[in-house]
């Protein structure tokens, strides 16, 4: 199966998460959160995704928030908005939400040009809202579960399905379409590097309010998503 | 003396309204003083987080039903508590609480809030108020306040930012630390957490 979506999806991002997959089925030891079937191995990962960080991303995302001024730091930001606008829309037309998927489109009609490239984010001023989709929802909304919490290297907290969204997310992603490869490793790690800093503020408040920083980010990302699959409107859980 | 009337002013303003506010005039009223003083106070532009908690202190925090929150965060472990032990363990969440979300106050950065349509049923004891933080350059983080009507007036019992609560995020540390060493060892280890945070200021 793997290698009918490796040639599918390319490779190299297949390989990395078959690679991921296999290490979990092996070393995975049922912990007691259901959510979390696979504790023992994402936590591990997560300690080694906190020492990456630590010694490159952050460092990296520090340098470029200290040295990029404000407006440089938003035009990127909003450039590669702008690039994901266009999948954006396609997840919500296959979430069924056509008004919102044919207002992405609108964004980037009217970003790529009057806002130069998609470096302004015109649209949002004119009251086109920023939306955020990806694969990963979309599978929530057609009915699949989530697989449980899984922790991949570097791209860090997902779950399984999550992860088979990272794949098509990837696999469309107009940056990983860039026929130069200086060009496109450039713009892999700047976008890269833009989220992370734009997540340094945070780091902060994580750091302190957590009692298991492993715990609270896990908890953090569930409730995150299952917000975003429900676009802000989540029904209440039971207490 | 100028600045004196205008606090006097204000303080007498929100007394008169106090009775009959509804909860997202409450909330908005509240951010907006808030706000003021964040832009305006040379300290808290400073990042100087003691001033952040004492202002937290004074204009937030009486608003807030900590003893629900607790419970929220601890789940159903809170029944096994003792009355006593429920109270310090809302002491010591209030704290862990009010510390680490003070210091986003120091962060900010030319951030306004949007607030959302609010429709409330003339006899809810309970509502959602929602808003939303816009920064420039960034995408808008969705702020929600659950809160209930008590005798004292409307209180938070909930603060949710991008659809993640800030409380009940806390429901599985929360529970593993009772599963493994009880009520009392979960009010150690926040205590403890209390105190090397108390300790890195310096």
């Amino acid at each position: 199966m793997m290698k009918t979506i490796s040639k599918i999806f390319g490779g190299r991002l297949t390989g990395f998460l078959a690679a991921v997959m296999l290490l979990v089925s092996g070393v995975a030891a049922a912990g007691d959160n259901p959510a979390d079937p696979y504790e023992g191995f994402n936590r591990a990962m997560f300690g080694v995704n906190e020492g990456i960080d630590t010694v490159i991303v952050k460092p990296l995302a520090k340098g470029y928030d200290a040295v990029a001024p404000l407006p440089v730091k938003a035009s990127v930001g909003n450039f590669f908005g702008n690039v994901s606008d266009l999948f954006i829309g396609v997840n919500n037309g296959l979430q069924g939400k056509p008004g919102s998927g044919a207002s992405d489109i609108g964004r980037l009609l009217i970003n790529s040009t009057i806002g130069i490239f998609g470096l302004f984010d015109v649209a949002s001023e004119m009251g086109l809202e920023k939306h955020n989709e990806d694969f990963g929802q979309t599978f929530a909304r057609w009915g699949a579960g989530d697989g449980g919490y899984l922790v991949l290297p570097i791209f860090g907290p997902r779950t399984v399905r999550d992860s088979f969204g990272l794949l098509v997310d990837s696999a469309v992603d107009p940056v990983s379409h860039i026929d130069n490869i200086r060009v496109r490793n450039s713009a892999t790690v700047l976008r890269f590097v833009d989220v992370r800093a734009s997540l340094l503020p945070s780091d902060k408040v994580v750091e302190e309010a957590a009692l298991d920083k492993y715990s609270y980010v896990r908890d953090a990302y569930l409730q995150r998503r299952r917000n975003l699959i429900f676009d802000g409107n989540p029904p209440k859980l039971e207490d | 003396m100028k600045r004196f009337v205008f606090f006097a002013l204000s303080a007498l303003l929100a007394f008169s309204v106090w009775a009959q506010e509804t909860p997202d005039a409450m909330v908005k009223r509240i951010t907006d003083e808030v706000l003021l003083i964040v832009r305006t106070d040379k300290n808290l532009i400073n990042g100087d987080t003691k001033r952040a908690i004492e202002l937290i202190d004074q204009k937030v925090l009486p608003h807030f039903n900590f003893q629900h929150m607790t419970a929220l965060a601890v789940g159903k472990d809170w029944r096994k508590a003792t009355p006593e032990q429920q109270q310090r363990l809302t002491a010591e969440f209030k704290t862990l609480l009010v510390r680490t979300y003070s210091n986003a106050l120091t962060g900010y950065k030319n951030q306004t809030v949007r607030y959302k349509n609010f429709k409330m049923n003339p006899g809810a004891t309970e509502v959602t108020v929602q808003t939303e933080v816009l920064q420039p350059g960034g995408q808008p983080i969705q702020l929600d306040y659950s809160m209930e009507k008590l005798d004292k007036g409307w209180k938070v019992y909930d603060v949710v930012v991008g659809g993640i609560s800030l409380v009940t995020n806390y429901r599985d540390q929360f529970g593993q630390e009772v599963r493994a060493n009880g009520i009392d060892g979960l009010i150690k280890a926040i205590a403890n957490k209390n105190k090397s945070l108390e300790a890195g200021k310096k």
